[in-house]
């Protein structure tokens, strides 16, 4: 232990006389994957926990059921859900409600990205950018795009305009300020050698610069697709002649909680639908980093 | 062979300086540096970190602007970055989404060079650099030597006057780093290009460069500027020469000296 130290380098210094021992505590145990921080498990480990997740407020639910606590007019039963699934489907309604919902995220939110990423893109390569749109869409953000829908009632009606309109408004300012942390991870090394190598600032821009920040750029997309997902349906719950939004409001006058399980179930899928599509794209076009 | 003029690659620098603004207060990194390369020298810069030896290769590669001074290339000022001076940083500057081939291509897809001429240029230089077998590999596939031989290619490809190494192989593990200096002084043999390379490793110094600059702190100013006297072909043995080993232990005391210096005022408050 202690070595007996003939020349003090610091003279001045107090001595290590009279140091109590550290304190001594037990080496903590190892644990099992499973509750091991960042540890890789095993790929039935793996499956076995993604199915509980899905299955685990299923079981809830028929359990809740089955025990009869709660009256069949509040939670309907996984069976009554699935017929009134199967009954919208039979009449077609749940299509074109679902396909009037999908075009108007496609639209409102199709022209969200249209005008987010070039902006981004602007706001993160150049510092005149950021100065100029950064605190505006600072503060815009920050307004709840729910309350915009009185504003947009006035301006544009009660029709499709001010429906994509909103979830433009809810997706936008996030989808720039996303991209422009996307387009800000380019090293500046890399610009620069690539100035080294003849590029002007255009192809500096076109070949450096967007497909370096192309992989980040479609995470911030599919992050916000799912705020969009959320303002479609409050938009519908507005004033609306179809959409699943719409069918929610309608089956809560009728007190139809099967259907509005239904629709629910409906609307996940369709989100999960859209993320796993982006997330193909991202990592078609993201292969090289990792 | 190549289209190369006998004279090309002379890079010149005259009284150069450059200020920095550091927390308000103007920094002096260089001052008054005199420097001149002659073609196919192979120049090594040394100095402790804060030296300011880094700024100067910017400036050089026109990524910064001198304060004061001039840098000209063959009679011309240095007024922007252009292919005319290869640069190769330590790390991190290849383009992920790129295979190997086409990293290497960059520049020659700049120029539209039609694709079987770039194809020709980029195969020899893949061979020049011992990568031809990894031609279509992603950077993150390769090791870190490796990938500093796809910077390498990739900047030559351009057929630089000048080609100018930022600390290429300060990242890279002892090995791999004998390997790359292997490397460096065969293509440097077999192109006949200018060098001019920035390192804080004087053993690296000595055994790449026909000349030596040792750069002094506080502001960087040039110190010491001698001749390697060794062979100019030259392998790893040579490291275990007395010569070698003199001259290593001459400009490391130069260098000690200056970061000893530097730490002293650092100490004193004087930054």
């Amino acid at each position: 232990m202690s070595q007996l130290v003939e020349t003090e380098t610091h003279p001045s210094r107090p001595g290590r006389e009279g140091w109590a021992p550290l304190p001594r505590r037990p080496r903590p145990r190892r644990t099992s994957a499973l509750l091991t921080i960042r540890a890789g498990i095993s790929k039935r480990s793996t499956l076995t926990l993604a199915v509980l997740s899905l299955a685990l407020p299923v079981i809830i639910w028929v359990t809740v059921w089955a025990l009869g606590v709660v009256p069949g007019k509040f939670l309907p039963s996984p069976a009554s859900v699935l017929d009134a699934g199967v009954e919208m489907a039979k009449s077609g309604e749940l299509f074109t409600d679902l396909w009037a919902t999908v075009q108007r995220v496609l639209l409102g939110f199709g022209l969200a990205v249209v005008v987010s990423v070039p902006l981004g893109l602007v706001m993160g390569t150049f510092t005149a950018g950021q100065a100029l749109f950064g605190p505006a869409i600072s503060v815009l953000r920050y307004l709840p795009a729910s309350a915009f829908i009185p504003l947009l009632i006035i301006w544009f009606g009660i029709g499709e305009p001010s429906k994509f309109l909103l979830l433009f408004i809810a997706t936008v300012f996030f989808n720039t300020l996303m991209t422009a942390d996307a387009v800000r991870r380019v090293p500046r090394a890399m610009i620069d050698v690539s100035y080294t190598l003849g590029a002007t600032r255009g192809e500096v821009l076109r070949k450096v610069i967007v497909p370096f920040s192309l992989p980040g750029i479609l995470d911030a997309i599919r992050v916000n697709a799912a705020a969009a997902w959320n303002f479609v349906v409050v938009a519908e719950l507005i004033a609306a002649t179809e959409g699943l939004g719409y069918r929610i409001v309608r089956a809560q006058r009728f007190m139809q909680t099967d259907k509005i399980f239904a629709v629910l179930i409906v609307i996940g899928i369709a989100g999960v639908t859209f993320d796993v599509m982006i997330r193909l794209l991202r990592d078609r076009v993201g292969r090289w980093a990792v | 062979m190549g289209g190369m003029t006998p004279l090309a690659g002379t890079l010149d620098m005259r009284g150069v300086s450059k200020d920095f603004q550091e927390r308000g207060r103007k920094v002096r990194a260089l001052e008054g540096v005199d420097l001149r390369v002659e073609p196919g020298e192979f120049v090594c810069v040394v100095g402790a970190s804060g030296s300011g030896k880094s700024t100067l290769l910017a400036m050089v590669a026109g990524l910064r602007t001198p304060t004061e001074g001039t840098i000209t290339l063959d009679g011309a000022p240095v007024d922007g970055p252009g292919p005319d001076r290869g640069l190769v940083p330590q790390a991190g500057t290849l383009y992920p989404w790129r295979s190997v081939e086409r990293n290497v291509a960059f520049g020659l897809e700049l120029l539209k060079v039609d694709a079987a001429e770039r194809a020709r240029r980029v195969d020899w230089y893949l061979a020049e650099t011992g990568l031809s077998d990894l031609r279509t590999a992603l950077p993150r596939q390769l090791s870190g030597g490796q990938q500093q031989r796809v910077a390498i290619a990739r900047a030559l490809v351009c057929e630089p006057e000048v080609l100018l190494l930022d600390e290429p192989f300060g990242a890279l593990d002892v090995q791999t780093k004998e390997d790359m200096q292997v490397l460096i002084r065969q293509v440097w043999r077999d192109t006949g290009k200018t060098v001019l390379m920035v390192t804080h490793d004087v053993e690296e110094a000595v055994f790449l460069g026909t000349r030596v600059v040792v750069l002094a702190c506080d502001p960087g100013r040039v110190a010491a500027d001698l001749t390697v006297n060794l062979p100019r072909d030259r392998d790893l043995s040579v490291k275990r020469t007395p010569r070698f080993l003199g001259m290593r232990a001459h400009l490391e005391d130069l260098v000690r000296a200056q970061h000893q210096a530097h730490n002293a005022r650092v100490t004193a408050g004087d930054r």
